[in-house]
Formats: C-alpha cells, sequence, structure tokens
C-alpha cells in the first residue's frame, strides 16, 4: 500500500499505453518517457510495461505503511527517503512506516516511481495507463490527490539491497536536444524553404507543453497553399504544423487524427528526451533514415536487457544469502 | 480515380493513402485494406488505422522492414478490386430524442433554413450515414451524407459542457458526443444509448466503417430506453446491408 500524502504538481499512474483502440479514436496514453520508466521497473524488478507513478516538474510525498521495494528514475526530483537523499536512477528498500518525498526536478521534467510488484488500478481496455482527459484509466481516470490509496501487488521476500543503474545507461537531461525525425508523411505539403528552416534552426519549448503535445516556438515553417489536409491518422512524435507555422510535437495523450499537416514525425527512442524537456529548452532536427531509427530501438532494447540481466545477478546473490540465513549458515 | 502512394509516419508507421477526395467508394476501399492487413500478417501489424482516404499502418521494424511491408501491401492493392457496392455493411439504429432540453439549437437550425424542426428531423432521419473514420474523443464518428439543406454555423462561443449523447450538427457535418466534453456544435438531440463505454466487453458501439441510422424518439421512449441501457437489457438495432443498399 502506497499513500499519497502530496501529489505534486501532476502526478498520475501510467503503464505502456493502451494499444488496439486507435481505429476507435482511443488515445495510447502510457508514459511519456519509456526509456525512465522501463529502468525503474527494472530496477524494481517489474515486468517493463507495469504500471508507475509519473511525476511532473515537481514531485510528490508517499507514506509506505508497509515495507516496499522501490526504484526512482528520469527527472532528478531530489528524493528522500526519511529525509536522507537516495539516489536516483536507484532501486532501494522502504522500510514499513517510511516517507519518500521529492521536490522540484533539477534536470528532467518526469520523474518515475515503481513499485515492486506493480501499482494495482485496475485495467480498462487492456492498460492502467490515465487517459486524463476523457476520465478513463488510473486511478479513477484522474490525476493523483492527496488521500488516494495505491494498492500494491505483494512481493514476497524484499530484497534489501540497494540497486543503482550503471552510469553508462543514464542519460543526460540538458537544455539543447537535437532530436532525430524521419521526415513526412507531408513534408511535400512545405516549401523547401520550410523544410531546410525545420532541419536548420533551433525551437523553444514553449510554455504550452503537456502529454498531448509540445508547441515550439522559433522560425516560420510555410506552407505550400495551406495548413489543412483532409484529416488523417496521428501518433505520437507526429509534428503538426498548424496555421501559426509554429511545430507541435504530438506526445501519449495525443489525438489519434488530426487535420494539419505534418512535417516530420520524431522516432521513438528520442521521444523519451523531448518528454524531459521543459518550457525554454531549445530543440533541433536531424533528419535520419528508417534503419536508424531501428538501430537506436535496439541500442534502447539492449541497455534494459544489460540492467536486467545486472539486476537478476543481484537479486540471486540476494536470494543465496537470505536462504544462508534461513539455514544458518551466514 | 485515385492514386495511391506510401507516407513514412514515424519509424512505426506508414500511411497507404488513397487521394484526397471524401468519397464514400475511397473510404470503403480503406476498410477493406485494414481488413485485408489485420487478417494477413497480424504478426507484423500492430494497429490499422482507417480515416476518410487514408489506412494508417503502425508495424512493428524489428520484425518487418518498410520496403517488405511496402511490398506485401502492393500485393494486396492488387488485389483490392475497385467496387465496394456489394461489401456488407452494418447499418446502426441510433434512436434520438430531437428538440427541447434534449436538443438546444433545433430552432436555430430549423430557422437558419427557413424549415420547421419536425422537417429538420425528418431530414436528419432520412438516410443512413456513413461514419468515415472515429477521432476527435474517443468513439466520436466522422459522419458523411447529410442533407446540405440542414446545414449550420458552429456556435460562435463552445459549449463547456455537452451531455454524452448529445447529437449535432457543424457545418455539413453531423456527429454524437460519445462522451461529455467542450464543444461547439448546433445540438439537435440526444440518444439515450452508451456511446462509449470503457469498462464493457465491447468498449464501442460501432466502429469506422459502418453506417448510423437516427430514428426519431419522444421523451418517454428515450427514458425507457435510458433504462434498459443501464440495466444492460438494450439490444440496440443492427441490420446488415449491401454498400449499395445502405
Amino acid at each position: 500500500m502506497c499513500v499519497i500524502l502530496n501529489p505534486g504538481i501532476m502526478s498520475s499512474i501510467q503503464d505502456n499505453g493502451r494499444m488496439g483502440y486507435r481505429a476507435f479514436g482511443m488515445p495510447v496514453s502510457g508514459v511519456m518517457d519509456r526509456y525512465a520508466s522501463t529502468m525503474a521497473n527494472i530496477l524494481a524488478g517489474n515486468a517493463c510495461g507495469a504500471a508507475v507513478v509519473e511525476m511532473t516538474l515537481r514531485g510528490g510525498r508517499f507514506s509506505f505503511p508497509h515495507e516496499a521495494y522501490v526504484a526512482i528514475c528520469g527527472a532528478d526530483m531530489q528524493a528522500r527517503l526519511n529525509g536522507k537523499k537516495v539516489r536516483n536512477w536507484s532501486g532501494f528498500y522502504v522500510p514499513a512506516g517510511s516517507e519518500l518525498a521529492f521536490g522540484f526536478a533539477l534536470t528532467g521534467c518526469r520523474g518515475y516511481l515503481a513499485i515492486s510488484g506493480g501499482i494495482l488500478v485496475p485495467q480498462v481496455m487492456g492498460s492502467r495507463s490515465t487517459y486524463l482527459r476523457a476520465g478513463i484509466g488510473g486511478y479513477h481516470g484522474r490525476a493523483l490527490q492527496a488521500g488516494d490509496v495505491l494498492e500494491i501487488a505483494r512481493v514476497a521476500g524484499l530484497s534489501f539491497r540497494s540497486n543503482e543503474l550503471a552510469h553508462s545507461a543514464v542519460p543526460t537531461y540538458g537544455n539543447d536536444l537535437r532530436l532525430r525525425v524521419i521526415l513526412g508523411p507531408q513534408d511535400d505539403l512545405f516549401t523547401e524553404g520550410a523544410v531546410a528552416t525545420f532541419l536548420n534552426s533551433d525551437y523553444t519549448v514553449s510554455a504550452r507543453n503537456d502529454r498531448m503535445g509540445y508547441l515550439l516556438e522559433g522560425e516560420i515553417l510555410t506552407h505550400k497553399v495551406g495548413p489543412d489536409i483532409v484529416s488523417d491518422a496521428l501518433c505520437p512524435g507526429a509534428i503538426q504544423v498548424p496555421g501559426s507555422g509554429m511545430p507541435i510535437v504530438m506526445m501519449a495523450d495525443c489525438q489519434t487524427t488530426g487535420g494539419y499537416a505534418k512535417i516530420a514525425t520524431v522516432i521513438g527512442p528520442d521521444l523519451a528526451m523531448l518528454a524531459q524537456a521543459k518550457a525554454g529548452d531549445r530543440v533541433s532536427f536531424v533528419a535520419c533514415r528508417d534503419a536508424d531509427a531501428v538501430a537506436a530501438r535496439i541500442s534502447e532494447l539492449e541497455l534494459y536487457q544489460i540492467a536486467s540481466s545486472a539486476h537478476a545477478a543481484k537479486n540471486a546473490q540476494f536470494r543465496l544469502m537470505s536462504k544462508g540465513i534461513e539455514h544458518g549458515i551466514d | 480515380m485515385y492514386q495511391v502512394r506510401m507516407l513514412k509516419a514515424g519509424e512505426q508507421g506508414l500511411v497507404v493513402e488513397f487521394g484526397d477526395a471524401i468519397e464514400p467508394g475511397v473510404n470503403a476501399l480503406v476498410h477493406r485494406l485494414a481488413k485485408i492487413l489485420m487478417l494477413g500478417m497480424p504478426e507484423h501489424i500492430l494497429e490499422v488505422v482507417p480515416t476518410y482516404r487514408s489506412l494508417m499502418v503502425y508495424f512493428d521494424p524489428l520484425t518487418i522492414s518498410r520496403d517488405e511491408l511496402q511490398q506485401k501491401i502492393a500485393e494486396s492493392l492488387a488485389r483490392l478490386g475497385t467496387t465496394t457496392a456489394e461489401d456488407t455493411v452494418r447499418i446502426i439504429t441510433i434512436p434520438v430524442a430531437y428538440g427541447g432540453d434534449f436538443g438546444p439549437d433545433l430552432e436555430f437550425v430549423a430557422s437558419h433554413n427557413n424549415l420547421r424542426p419536425s422537417e429538420v428531423i425528418a431530414l436528419h432521419t432520412s438516410v443512413p450515414y456513413l461514419i468515415y473514420m472515429l477521432g476527435f474523443t474517443p468513439g466520436f464518428p466522422y459522419l458523411g451524407g447529410m442533407s446540405e439543406r440542414i446545414a449550420a454555423p458552429r456556435l460562435t462561443t463552445p459549449r463547456v459542457r455537452i451531455p454524452a449523447g448529445s447529437v449535432g450538427i457543424a457545418g455539413k457535418q453531423t456527429g454524437i458526443y460519445p462522451i461529455e466534453s467542450p464543444g461547439g456544435w448546433q445540438l439537435i438531440g440526444r440518444t439515450p444509448l452508451t456511446i462509449f463505454n470503457p469498462s464493457g466487453p465491447t468498449p464501442f458501439l460501432f466502429a469506422a466503417g459502418d453506417y448510423l441510422q437516427f430514428a426519431a424518439i419522444d421523451a418517454e421512449e428515450f427514458s425507457t430506453i435510458k433504462d434498459q441501457v443501464a440495466s444492460t437489457s438494450y439490444v440496440p438495432s443492427v441490420r446488415h446491408a449491401t454498400r449499395a443498399e445502405a
């Protein structure tokens, strides 16, 4: 069990998203930063797509009446367990009666809290993700509030050992992002100059950024004729350009269809980096090929594999140790 | 005639675009291709999203390359045919209570078109409408086929809260709000049916490619059906027909 003492600015339950209903207009939702949330689950010994708490800009305060094992990844929200600093990108034991508190994000924008066993909100249409706009899934379809109680699946034999992610697997959240994109589907509806401008100038993350999309500000992107198309499908990562000429990068909660021309799509592995960007951060785009995107995805999966193996090895060691204690060897 | 193009939508997305026209025949081909691909290669395709004149194919680039997928889609396109009149479609009856509190803008739509409210209702229920696609909110149908004689502009100030089931008109389009949401459509009625039930075994009452036939009911029937829906004893009226008949 985990009690929300303070939810922070905006915290919600998310998993890897609600797949299979986009033809019905149902957005995917799910975690904004797949990399950080997956690593949190690995460090907590969970399945990669277990439900986690996603916190935004300032994290919450959580009380644990029973012992637990948790992992924190993503934005560095200066976490403290019972007043003592705990390391980001690590998993650790939480004794019964503990309080885990997060502050403002020093780096990044979204912090993830995974709890061993996973958070047991009901599945809605195959997912525990919260789709805030329609009030579906997660914790009663809404952002977390003080007093909410999250049920956690019981795990036998929690580890007492802290478990830190290898330094090489920890991303750096700077204020200058370079995101790889695949041009299209409607790059041909923009002037040649606009595509060049898009790839060669810096954009700034505006204050209008949320789980639906990131509105960027910078050089105007000009359409050949106009911004409107016959509405077609829209996916997270798609970069829509309305009449203002300012690009909007679609994120996890984006609508499934849209009526503005899309100049390019941010590749999946790089979208996690944008999810950690805040208003004022700078973004530039570089065109890549399918093969580059697939290679990036394979590298991402390899990092999960390495982290999982390291975690399994540590856990096996722990099991051996606890077995030793049981048998009076130690 | 249309020209087919395959476009890139990120490393996981491929758009098959059948030209630019909003036209039932083109949309029928989109749905036909969706079926062929989902049945033919479920191991590579994660999801397909049919829209007015294009099909989004979300695929797993770790198991199939874009080139291979394009090749397979090209083969499917060759088998697609051009006549869709004999395809079987579902026509779902949507009972609607028109006017009054259910449709506060019915009078406006009538006077805007120099019609009586009863004539607006008669025109609105005169033909089944094709669901070209679903989008905007979960389950929101983009319908085609409404008579231009009942077209009406959007509200200048959108309403903050529109009840689920509201039936509206915006320009030459008509639609239903599946969930309570803000919106600027002229509201002419409301259905007692639940369009979107996330906890139900089939969360959505209808799919893209189906047809909706609106049928006028009175306030008493509205509350009777509403009760039946609440106790899950209501069975929506669905009939099958060829596309030509619809």
